[in-house]
């Protein structure tokens, strides 16, 4: 343990600018997974287990989409459209079954498409680990700010977020679509009754879902290496944001990512041994003062 | 009178019918006997090889059974062991040791292997190992490099072997070069990040030992440790910025090193700052890590140009064509193994796992991976020596490692029996 090394770090505008950013960008991706496993959670009440696998479908396609065009920005939009159109299917012929069967069952089916992927994922692009490069447009130094470090693709990677995050607040709230699935996801019987197709908004929302965690793959792909078996990590970090931020709650998974991202960023300066610990500490800190989440509803 | 001796009068005096029976038992014989005993002569001689195949180190486990297929394949079509072929009978542990312990018990017992070709990392060798004293049965560790698994008397069994690297030998030729490297550049100030289970932590201390044992001045000022497999290492990389050290060492491998180099790239943590990472130079990394940053320093894995002999180009090229891929670490460690049997079964004249064990200490066999062409089976801890070692700067392109700092292996001797002593091995 390192306490005074965190305190010259929090005194040290050079260490708070590089601390904070790296909180930021730690974040920023584990939202994009995490909103669409607590979207799925708050709408279909299934826990995704598979959401994992999602995020590592997203990062092969847009590997190969990349390897095709040379454009960055098409591999993450059709990787996050393929792995939306996967997600369709997927919604469609298995998880729509066990929507009302027991937790169990549907952690049974998940880790089932988990292994299914896994192995999928071998026989199309291979066992071995591969790697996108940087695309040339981010390799540039990066931004010196106040003595601090920011690299220039992170910047971008925030800046996508933020714009997928806004944009998912508005459509959630301002958008008749959003009313629709904010009513499936608080009533879907009353739903239905008004005449609304709640099968397809579930596709939809599942749909989402897919999209959010294949184009965080994609977004992630330059810098981090891709190998089957690569999405049971994240999803383990996007399980505790959920449960922090509150499950169901997309709001309270943007308040949870960047939590966890600031205690792994400054925990790796004071308490480089726990940094781990620190963020199951913090999920534990949570549940016993607001078992619900820091966003759930009943603490709203 | 003629007399007979007691046995002659004893014994049936053979006459024309019963003459006549003997012939058509001796056809008879012929047509169904005599070949059962050549089927005898040529039964296979199987050897099991518990291996990861799935999973994220399944690629090396691939290599290595790939490899080892190879050595098998050219040893079967000279015609094998007198006849007798080798049979690989590979399966897969998953890379979980009670996984390893089951399949080779497994492979012994109902698929009748006669010999364990061991393909397991660390965790499960030791498993595998613990197998073999309770079955009687040879076993070639072919990919554990921890170095207690052959150095500990504790552990030492006569039926167990070890073709792979140590780690301790990696440790002290990479602390001679980087002591060597941080004098001439002086750099003082050191760091790692390495993943955090046993096989980093101690190659890890024992790098820092050797360095420290090579050049004084090295200090460790902080050390980081990443779990394995994990995606992100921002919070390491800033962790290594904010203390500004002038090398940093790292034994992070595989996927996790290249993702590490690509993150720390995007901070130009490389920059006017050496990095030492000793498994950089396998082919699997080295052909992933785009934009391959300057300054970077590592151990020998496998390299077709490391040793540049036309054995090890040869070997390397005939692996690339039957497998359209390049051959890993635990690829030469596999072929290594299977070259040891065979010889060792040359040389016992028999394909008996205890007679093999017989004669592997001390063996010295003709390999393309040795210093000078030649691999040594040490007697007194059956595990191997003299096998091409060094350290050297990474180019992004092939040789990918050009001038390569040959390790010198007396000079391994003399610190291996220092270290030895200090942990009460000897």
């Amino acid at each position: 343990m390192n306490p005074h090394e965190l305190f010259n770090c929090v005194t040290s505008m050079s260490c708070i600018v590089t601390q904070a950013s790296t909180g930021l960008i730690i974040g920023a991706l584990l939202f994009l997974v995490a909103a669409g496993l607590t979207l799925i959670f708050g709408v279909l009440r299934v826990i995704n287990f598979a959401h994992g696998s999602l995020y590592m479908l997203g990062a092969y396609f847009g590997l190969t989409v990349y390897r095709m065009t040379g454009s960055y920005l098409l591999a993450v939009v059709i990787a996050g459209l393929g792995v939306a159109l996967f997600s369709i299917v997927f919604e469609r012929f298995f998880i729509r079954r066990i929507y009302d069967a027991d937790v169990l069952m549907q952690l049974l089916v998940c880790y089932a498409f988990i292994l299914i992927l896994d192995d999928v994922v071998k026989l199309v692009w291979g066992a071995e680990f591969l790697s996108m490069g940087m695309p040339e447009a981010f390799q540039s130094p990066p931004l010196m700010l106040g003595g601090g470090i920011i690299p220039v693709f992170y910047l971008v990677l925030v800046a996508a977020a933020g714009v997928i995050a806004l944009a998912l607040w508005y459509v959630l709230k301002h958008t008749r679509i959003g009313k629709v699935v904010r009513a499936a996801a608080h009533n879907p019987t009353m739903t239905s009754t008004l005449g609304l197709n709640t099968q397809l908004i579930y596709a939809g929302v599942f749909a989402c879902g897919g999209l959010l965690a294949g184009m965080a793959g994609a977004l992630a792909a330059p810098v981090r290496s891709m190998s089957p078996g690569m999405g049971f990590s994240i999803l383990i970090e996007s399980f505790i944001v959920t449960v922090i931020g509150g499950m169901g709650s997309v709001s309270g998974a943007l308040v949870g990512a960047l939590l966890i991202g600031m205690v792994r960023s400054f925990g790796s300066i004071g308490f480089p041994d726990f940094v781990e610990v620190l963020t199951f500490l913090a999920m534990i800190l949570i549940l016993v003062l607001r078992p619900g989440g820091l966003m759930s509803r009943r603490h709203a | 009178m003629n007399k007979r001796t007691p046995s002659q009068t004893l014994l049936p005096q053979p006459g024309r019918r019963r003459l006549l029976q003997g012939a058509v038992a001796l056809t008879g014989l012929s047509s169904v006997g005599i070949p059962a005993i050549s089927l005898a002569q040529n039964k296979p001689i199987r050897v099991g090889m518990p291996t990861i195949l799935s999973g994220r180190v399944a690629t090396l486990g691939i290599s290595s059974s790939n490899a080892a297929r190879m050595q098998v394949k050219k040893f079967n079509d000279a015609g094998g062991f007198g006849g007798r072929p080798i049979e690989l009978v590979i399966r897969d542990s998953k890379g979980q040791p009670q996984e390893a312990a089951r399949v080779s018990r497994e492979l012994v017992n109902s698929e009748h292997c006669e010999i364990l070709l061991d393909g397991e990392a660390s965790s499960g060798a030791f498993a595998v190992h613990e197998v073999a004293r309770e079955l009687g049965v040879l076993c070639i560790h072919a990919i554990s490099e921890t170095s207690s698994l052959s150095a500990d008397p504790k552990l030492h069994i006569p039926n167990a072997f070890r073709t792979a690297r140590q780690g301790i030998h990696d440790s002290i030729i990479g602390g001679a070069f980087a002591g060597r490297i941080a004098k001439e550049k002086k750099l003082t100030q050191w760091m790692s990040a390495s993943p955090d289970y046993a096989y980093g932590r101690d190659t890890t201390a024992e790098f820092f030992e050797y360095a420290k044992h090579f050049n004084k001045d090295i200090e460790v000022v902080g050390q980081a440790w990443p779990k394995l497999f994990q995606p992100d290492y921002s919070e390491v990389v800033t962790r290594l910025l904010q203390k500004r050290p002038h090398a940093i060492y790292s034994c992070l491998w595989g996927g996790d090193l290249s993702s590490f180099i690509s993150q720390a790239n995007i901070y130009a943590m490389f920059k006017n700052r050496a990095f030492f990472a000793v498994n950089m130079a396998d082919y699997t990394v080295l052909t992933a890590v785009k934009n391959l940053p300057e300054g970077l320093y590592s151990g020998n894995r496998y390299l077709r140009s490391f040793p540049n002999t036309p054995a090890n180009h040869a070997w390397a090229d005939t692996y690339r064509k039957a497998y359209k891929d390049l051959p890993t670490n635990w690829s030469w460690e596999a072929a290594l193994g299977v070259d040891f049997l065979i010889e060792g079964m040359k040389k016992a004249n028999s394909a008996d796992g205890a007679k093999i064990a017989k004669v592997l200490p001390g063996m010295v066999i003709d390999s393309p991976f040795g210093t000078n062409g030649k691999i040594t089976m040490r007697a007194e801890d059956h595990t191997i020596v003299d096998y091409a070692l060094g350290w050297g700067a990474i180019s992004s392109k092939e040789p990918y490692m050009p001038n390569p700092s040959v390790g010198d292996w007396k000079q391994i001797f003399e610190l291996e029996k220092e270290w030895k002593k200090s942990k009460g091995y000897i």
